[in-house]
Parts: structure tokens; C-alpha cells; sequence
């Protein structure tokens, strides 16, 4: 169990590790859908099976595609002068230190939080969707009117370009 | 352009996806025909099978001989017109330089070469339209492939020359009217000559010395 | 033996074989050792049933098109794929110098990867899934949208302008009929009430005089039928939909460079997708393995699978063989200005079928709704020239 774990997480942080020091930009795409895919083997592990494959069916069949395309479609495949490094790496990184304590902190806090259970309740796809139209009705509201809003967004995007080429 | 939708462009025309369904349909027929009808499945598995070429096919030329012996019967009487009207020139003729009597007995050249290149030959048949002798006619075997390339597509007079019977077998009404016209000529040329013959022992006691002996021919060339 | 027992061993003498073959092992090693051979059972079967198809296709093509298929080779040409198979092995394997070497070799392989991984829920007869998950659909379709990072990755890696045009059409139509092929398989969700397929199949195995309750005889169950067969035929890349790998227009599309094994690789993902999608169509709309006429459930269940199954892939040979093909536009016009909408509306009547209950009501008023629709939508659509046979301007 805890092998499977550790294997997992290694490929996940090699895929995020290779995606930031890889040069060229679609070797870097394709490092994050291996990461990707890390995390969802992670959840399949966890027995959550639908976010699973939820992350396999959206992140790598959606996400993952359309950053190859945004790369493909804006000549971003070339190669930059200046290097991979930016030159004021170590903001980042004190920024990513930030984010990674907050982040660690709650975790933590949430491990005490919850009840020492041997085993990780079932939860199915049933009981997904009770709760998605029960308990969480408005958050799937508000996800769905915000995807609307984007999609909306996007043609009007698409319908002013092709107005601004005429 | 944008069109706008009147009531009855809705309720008339064509429904979507009539036309692939007819499509469908004939392809069905085709696939279901295929295997009980000929004329769904047209193909001939060759060389298992071979449609019989048409009676006026022509692929390569060949010479004719009459008889038995290709030599002595050969039509050809090396004239050499084919090789001058054909247009690719793959003909190529060496004229003999003595004489051997034809069909009517008529002492003719002959050629000792008759090469035809049908890597050449652009099958055209001008050969045969200017032939003054029915000596050359159009074969109908397509079946020539050969390993040799270098000569393997070179006929010389030996593989040219075949019978008149394998040309009544390959172009039947054609060779009947060749042979009739053949006989006719031979016929005219006989009462000719006997014609002459009559004239000249009607004339009664003229001394042999100087009259020309008329150039008797004799019963052979055949 | 009786007859009814008879063919019920008969139905399940895959599991039976399964298990005797397990039993030669300790118990701990079981369940591991029972889902290998299930594993290795799928990785024979249906590379076996491809080459097959193969033949099949070429034949039917063939006698589509009045002429014979392959007949040299065997009996009536059925061991053409033998000469295929050793032709791709002895091919010499081509690698452009430019290409990028690894991601070059990987995408072959990450395509028969993700699509062998589909067949992991398909029930291929009475309890002969492999993994009867919770989840089964929602898995099966994210294998499916896994397999459009190996098409990226064929056409990119070539570094060839025609296959990384032909990538991008077949990413962009893949994506486009993907949303299609998904909203109407969530109408059979939405009745089945389960996202496992031997659930969704348990609730098409039931008969009313006879006649089995599959989901294609209802009249939202036909338009999605129709609706996932025309995505189904485009997620695969196969003719009418065939423009990324058309040989008339991009050279091979995206596996141009691809020679060898392979291609065959490529090919053979093709296929397996094929017949992957086509089982998943069977089992959420023709009931899967169950007999279409209550009398006939003593032949075995899979047997029926596997009809229906090269039922579908005539039926996409048979599309092949009729119609030409089509254009990109044409083909992104079609999936989101008809197909999509109609599938909206689909999942629209399929509520309405379950709330309105039980009766002839919901029948009537269902049908009517969709004919009414697919008429009107169909004409508009064609009239607007959104859809339909293209119009042709000439100069004066």
C-alpha cells in the first residue's frame, strides 16, 4: 500500500519536476499530463474512483489539449532565447515556499480534524450525486453559471476578432 | 449569408439524411447482387479466367506464310514500305539478293532480316494498311513478358513468321477476304498468261530465235 | 445433463474455464492470477477479431463496390492479415531525423494502451467484466479522451506540416463529438440510474410480451442511438469522418511518418476502438448480452455480444463502402450546429420520458417531439446551408 503510494507520488513530482526544467515547451506539456496522470492514479489508489477518472477524462483529455493547442497555435513551441530560467527565480520560489506552508497547514490541520479510520469510507457514484444536487446544489450552480459565463465569454471573444478582421 | 426560415422551408424539401439512406440502399444491392448476380460483380479472376479477345483486336504484327515451309512461303517480298510508313521505325528489313518465285509464281526478293522491336511497335496497324502483299497482319497474343531485356523483346523473322491457318484461327473474315482477293489476282495472272499462251501458239510457225519466251511460271513457291 | 443446464454452462464456460485454470493455484494467488488470464483472454481475443476485420472489411468493400476482395491468400483470402502482419513486421522502421525520437516511439504506444484499458468494462456476457466498477462509463470515456494525447503526440513528434494538420483536425473533431458521444450516453445514465454497465445492462434484461426492454426501442433511445453512432464514427476516424487520415488529402495525417510496426500499431488502435466503442454502444442502447427475444436466451450471452458487436462494425463498413467524405467544416458544422443541439434536446424528452411514468402517453409525446425536431432542425439546417450537400458558385 504505502509503496504504491510513494511510487506514485514520485512520478507525480518527476512530471511537475520535468515540466518546469524541461527547455522545450511541448516536452514540458507533456511532463504536466504525466503529472496529471499521477494525480489521478493518486485518487484511483485513495478508492475515489470518480475523481479518478474525472481528472483522467477532463485534465488529460481536455486540459492537457488545450494547452498543447494554446502552444501550438501561438508559436510558443520555439525554443526561448534567453533560457528556461527567469531572472527573478528566487520570488517565485519564496512565493511557492508560501503557498506550500498554507497549504501543508491545512492539510495538517485536517488530518487532526477528522476521526482515525481504518478504512476510507466507500463513497460511490450514487452518493456523489445525492450530494451534488442535495447538500452542494448552489456551489453546482454557481460552477455551472461561471461555465456559461466562460463559454459565453469565448464566442463573444471569437465573434469580435472575426468583426475586427472584416 | 444568413437566409431566413420561412414556415414553408420547414415543411417541404428534402429530409436530412434521405440521400445517405438511398446510398445505403445501393450499396446493399450492390454487396447482396454481388453474390448471385454477374452483373454485380464484374470482375474476371485473371488468369483463371480470360474474356476472348475481340475479332478485330490488334497487339503486335506478324508476317504470313502460306503452306507449310515459312521460308519458302513467306508473302513477304521485303519492298521495305512498312519500314518506311512506321512510325516509331521498328522495322528493320536486310533485302535478300537473289530471288525466289511468290504465290503466282513470280520470281520476288525476300528478306534474309526482318526484325520488329515491339518494345517499340505502338501497335498503329500502318504496317498492314500499306502492306501491297497481305504479307503482314496484326496478332492478337498479349501475353509477352519477358525476362530478357535485352533482346528478349526483339522478334526476328524465325518468331514473326506464322501460317495462314493461325491467321484464319485469330482474324477469320479477315483472312477469308485476303485469300479471296489472293485468289482472284493468282486467277487473273493464270488467264493471262494463258491468254498469252493461246495468242502465241495461235500464231502460226514463228521462228523461236527472236521471239521472247514469255516468262512461264512455273508451278512451284508453294 | 438437461438442455437448460446444458446451455447455461455453455453460457458461462469462460468463467468456468477461468476458474478451473485458477484453481491450480494457492488461494492467496487467485483473484491476481484470474484477472491475468481474463487480461491475456481480451489481449488475444481481440487483436484475433482485428485481423479478421480486416478481411472482412476489405471483402465487403470489394463486393460494395462490384468487385472481389483479397482472395489469394488462404481460403477466399482469409489469410490476407497473415501477409499483412509479417509485411508490417519486416518493414523497415523509418524514423525521420528530425523527429523527436521519444515522444515519436511512445505514441503508438500510449494509443493501444489507453484503448486496450477501455476494454477493461465492457461486459462481454454474464458476468464477464473484467472490473465491474462503479464508475464503468465515466472510465471508459476517460480512456477514450486519453487517446487524443496520442494522437497530438504522433502528429507533433513527426515534425511533418501534413501530420501536424492532420493532428489537429483529428484532435478538433475528436473533441467536438466527444461532447456528444458523452451527453447521450448520460440519457441511458439517466435511466438506468447507474454509471456501472452490468447495472445498465440488468435493466435492459427485461422482457414485456417477448420483446427485451433495450433502450434503442424507446424513441430518446433511438436519437441517442443515432447521436452515438454518428460520434462514434467520428471518434474513431472512420469514414464519412475520415478527413485526418484521408490518403487523398494529407497524405496518412497524423501517422504520415509512421512505417512499419508501427503503423501497424496505429492501425491496429484504430480498430480496437472501434470495436471498443462499438461494445460500449451495444451494451448501453441493444442490451448488451442479452438475447433479443425472450425465447432465444438459451444461446449463450456471449455470442450475442460479439454478434452485435460486428453487427456495428458492418454497419460502419457498410457507411464506409456508401458515403464520401467529409470536409472539415462541413464536419465541425455538423457536429455542433446539429448533431449537438439535437442531442440536447434528446436528454430533454429523456426527462420528460421518465417524469411523465409509465403509459402510452410518454410514448406518443416523445416520438412526436423528436421526429418533430429532427425534421425541422434537419430542414433548417439544410436550408441555411449549415449542413448539407455543398453549394457551388461559379464565375461569370
Amino acid at each position: 500500500m504505502n509503496v504504491v503510494f510513494y511510487l506514485l507520488a514520485a512520478l507525480t513530482i518527476a512530471g511537475g519536476l520535468a515540466a518546469m526544467l524541461l527547455k522545450h515547451l511541448i516536452h514540458a506539456a507533456l511532463a504536466v499530463t504525466v503529472a496529471f496522470a499521477g494525480l489521478a492514479l493518486l485518487f484511483l489508489q485513495l478508492d475515489a474512483q470518480f475523481a479518478g477518472f474525472a481528472q483522467i477524462l477532463v485534465y488529460i483529455g481536455a486540459v492537457a489539449i488545450l494547452i498543447v493547442f494554446a502552444i501550438l497555435l501561438t508559436h510558443g513551441a520555439e525554443l526561448p532565447r534567453g533560457g528556461v530560467f527567469s531572472g527573478t527565480w528566487f520570488v517565485g520560489l519564496a512565493i511557492a515556499a508560501g503557498v506550500f506552508a498554507v497549504l501543508g497547514w491545512a492539510v495538517l490541520q485536517s488530518v487532526h480534524a477528522l476521526p482515525q479510520q481504518t478504512a476510507a469510507p466507500a463513497v460511490t457514484v450514487h452518493d456523489i450525486g445525492n450530494a451534488l444536487v442535495g447538500s452542494y446544489v448552489l456551489p453546482l450552480e454557481i460552477v455551472a453559471l461561471l461555465l456559461t459565463a466562460a463559454t459565453i465569454g469565448a464566442v463573444i471573444v471569437a465573434m469580435h476578432e472575426k468583426a475586427g478582421q472584416k | 449569408m444568413r437566409r431566413e426560415l420561412r414556415t414553408w422551408n420547414l415543411t417541404e424539401g428534402p429530409l436530412l439524411g434521405e440521400g445517405i439512406i438511398r446510398g445505403l440502399a445501393e450499396t446493399a444491392k450492390n454487396f447482396a447482387g454481388s453474390f448471385v448476380s454477374a452483373e454485380r460483380l464484374t470482375t474476371v479472376e485473371y488468369p483463371e479466367q480470360r474474356i476472348p479477345t475481340a475479332e478485330n483486336a490488334r497487339v503486335f504484327p506478324f508476317l504470313v506464310y502460306d503452306g507449310s515451309n515459312w521460308e519458302a512461303g513467306m508473302r513477304c517480298v521485303a519492298c521495305q514500305i512498312c519500314e518506311k510508313e512506321c512510325p516509331p521505325k521498328c522495322i528493320y528489313i536486310e533485302k535478300s539478293k537473289d530471288k525466289k518465285p511468290d504465290y503466282v509464281g513470280k520470281a520476288q526478293f525476300y528478306p534474309t532480316r526482318f526484325d520488329i522491336d515491339i518494345s517499340v511497335c505502338m501497335s498503329c496497324q500502318i504496317c498492314v494498311e500499306v502492306c501491297p502483299f497481305e504479307a503482314i497482319k496484326m496478332d492478337t497474343q498479349f501475353e509477352l513478358a519477358t525476362d530478357d531485356r535485352f533482346g528478349g523483346l526483339l522478334l526476328d523473322r524465325r518468331e514473326l513468321a506464322k501460317s495462314n491457318e493461325y491467321y484464319h484461327s485469330i482474324h477469320p473474315t479477315e483472312a477469308s477476304e485476303v485469300d479471296a482477293r489472293l485468289a482472284d489476282e493468282k486467277a487473273k495472272v493464270e488467264a493471262r498468261a494463258k491468254a498469252a499462251a493461246d495468242a502465241a501458239a495461235a500464231k502460226p510457225a514463228v521462228p523461236a530465235a527472236t521471239a521472247h519466251v514469255p516468262e512461264k511460271p512455273a508451278e512451284g513457291g508453294d | 445433463m438437461s438442455a437448460t443446464s446444458f446451455f447455461s454452462r455453455l453460457d458461462q464456460i469462460f468463467v468456468l474455464l477461468r476458474n478451473w485454470l485458477v484453481g491450480f493455484l494457492p488461494p492467496t494467488m487467485r483473484p491476481a492470477a484470474g484477472v491475468v488470464l481474463a487480461v491475456m483472454a481480451i489481449v488475444c481475443v481481440f487483436p484475433g477479431l482485428f485481423a479478421l476485420t480486416t478481411v472482412f472489411e476489405r471483402k465487403g468493400l470489394g463486393r460494395m463496390q462490384n468487385r472481389l476482395g483479397p482472395n489469394r491468400v488462404g481460403p477466399f483470402g482469409f489469410f490476407q492479415p497473415v501477409a499483412d502482419g509479417i509485411k508490417s513486421l519486416t518493414k523497415e522502421d523509418i524514423v525521420p531525423i528530425s523527429a523527436d525520437g521519444l515522444v515519436h516511439f511512445l505514441a503508438p504506444l500510449v494509443l493501444v494502451v489507453t484503448v486496450f484499458m477501455g476494454f477493461a468494462v465492457l461486459p462481454m456476457g454474464r458476468n464477464m467484466v473484467l472490473v465491474d466498477m462503479d464508475a464503468g462509463v465515466l472510465f471508459f470515456f476517460a480512456m477514450g479522451a486519453a487517446t487524443e494525447i496520442s494522437v497530438f503526440m504522433a502528429g507533433w513528434s513527426s515534425r511533418n506540416k501534413y501530420s501536424l494538420l492532420g493532428a489537429m483536425r483529428a484532435i478538433a473533431q475528436m473533441i467536438s463529438y466527444e461532447v456528444v458521444l458523452l451527453l447521450s450516453t448520460v440519457s441511458v445514465v439517466m435511466i438506468a440510474g447507474s454509471l456501472s454497465l452490468p447495472k445498465i445492462i440488468d435493466a435492459q434484461n427485461q422482457y414485456s410480451w417477448g420483446l427485451p426492454h433495450w433502450y434503442i426501442f424507446t424513441p430518446w433511445g433511438l436519437g441517442a442511438f443515432i447521436m452515438y453512432a454518428i460520434a462514434a464514427t467520428a471518434e474513431t476516424n472512420r469514414s464519412p469522418f475520415d478527413l485526418p487520415e484521408g490518403e487523398s488529402e494529407l497524405v496518412a495525417g497524423y501517422h504520415t511518418e509512421y512505417s512499419g510496426f508501427k503503423f501497424a500499431l496505429f492501425f491496429l488502435g484504430e480498430y480496437l476502438a472501434m470495436f471498443s466503442i462499438s461494445g460500449m454502444g451495444t451494451t448501453l442502447f441493444l442490451g448488451g448480452w442479452s438475447a433479443p427475444l425472450a425465447a432465444l436466451n438459451w444461446i449463450p450471452s456471449w455470442i450475442w455480444f460479439f454478434g452485435k458487436v460486428m453487427m456495428s462494425i458492418f454497419v460502419f463498413i457498410w457507411m464506409r463502402g456508401t458515403l464520401p467524405r467529409l470536409r472539415q467544416d462541413q464536419l465541425m458544422n455538423f457536429a455542433w450546429k446539429f448533431v449537438l443541439p439535437f442531442t440536447l434536446l434528446n436528454l430533454l424528452v429523456t426527462a420528460l420520458w421518465r417524469f411523465l411514468g409509465e403509459g402510452w402517453q410518454r410514448w406518443v409525446l416523445c416520438t412526436l417531439i423528436l421526429a418533430a425536431a429532427y425534421v425541422l432542425m434537419g430542414r433548417a439546417g439544410l436550408y441555411r446551408k449549415h449542413i448539407g450537400p455543398r453549394s457551388y458558385r461559379y464565375a461569370e
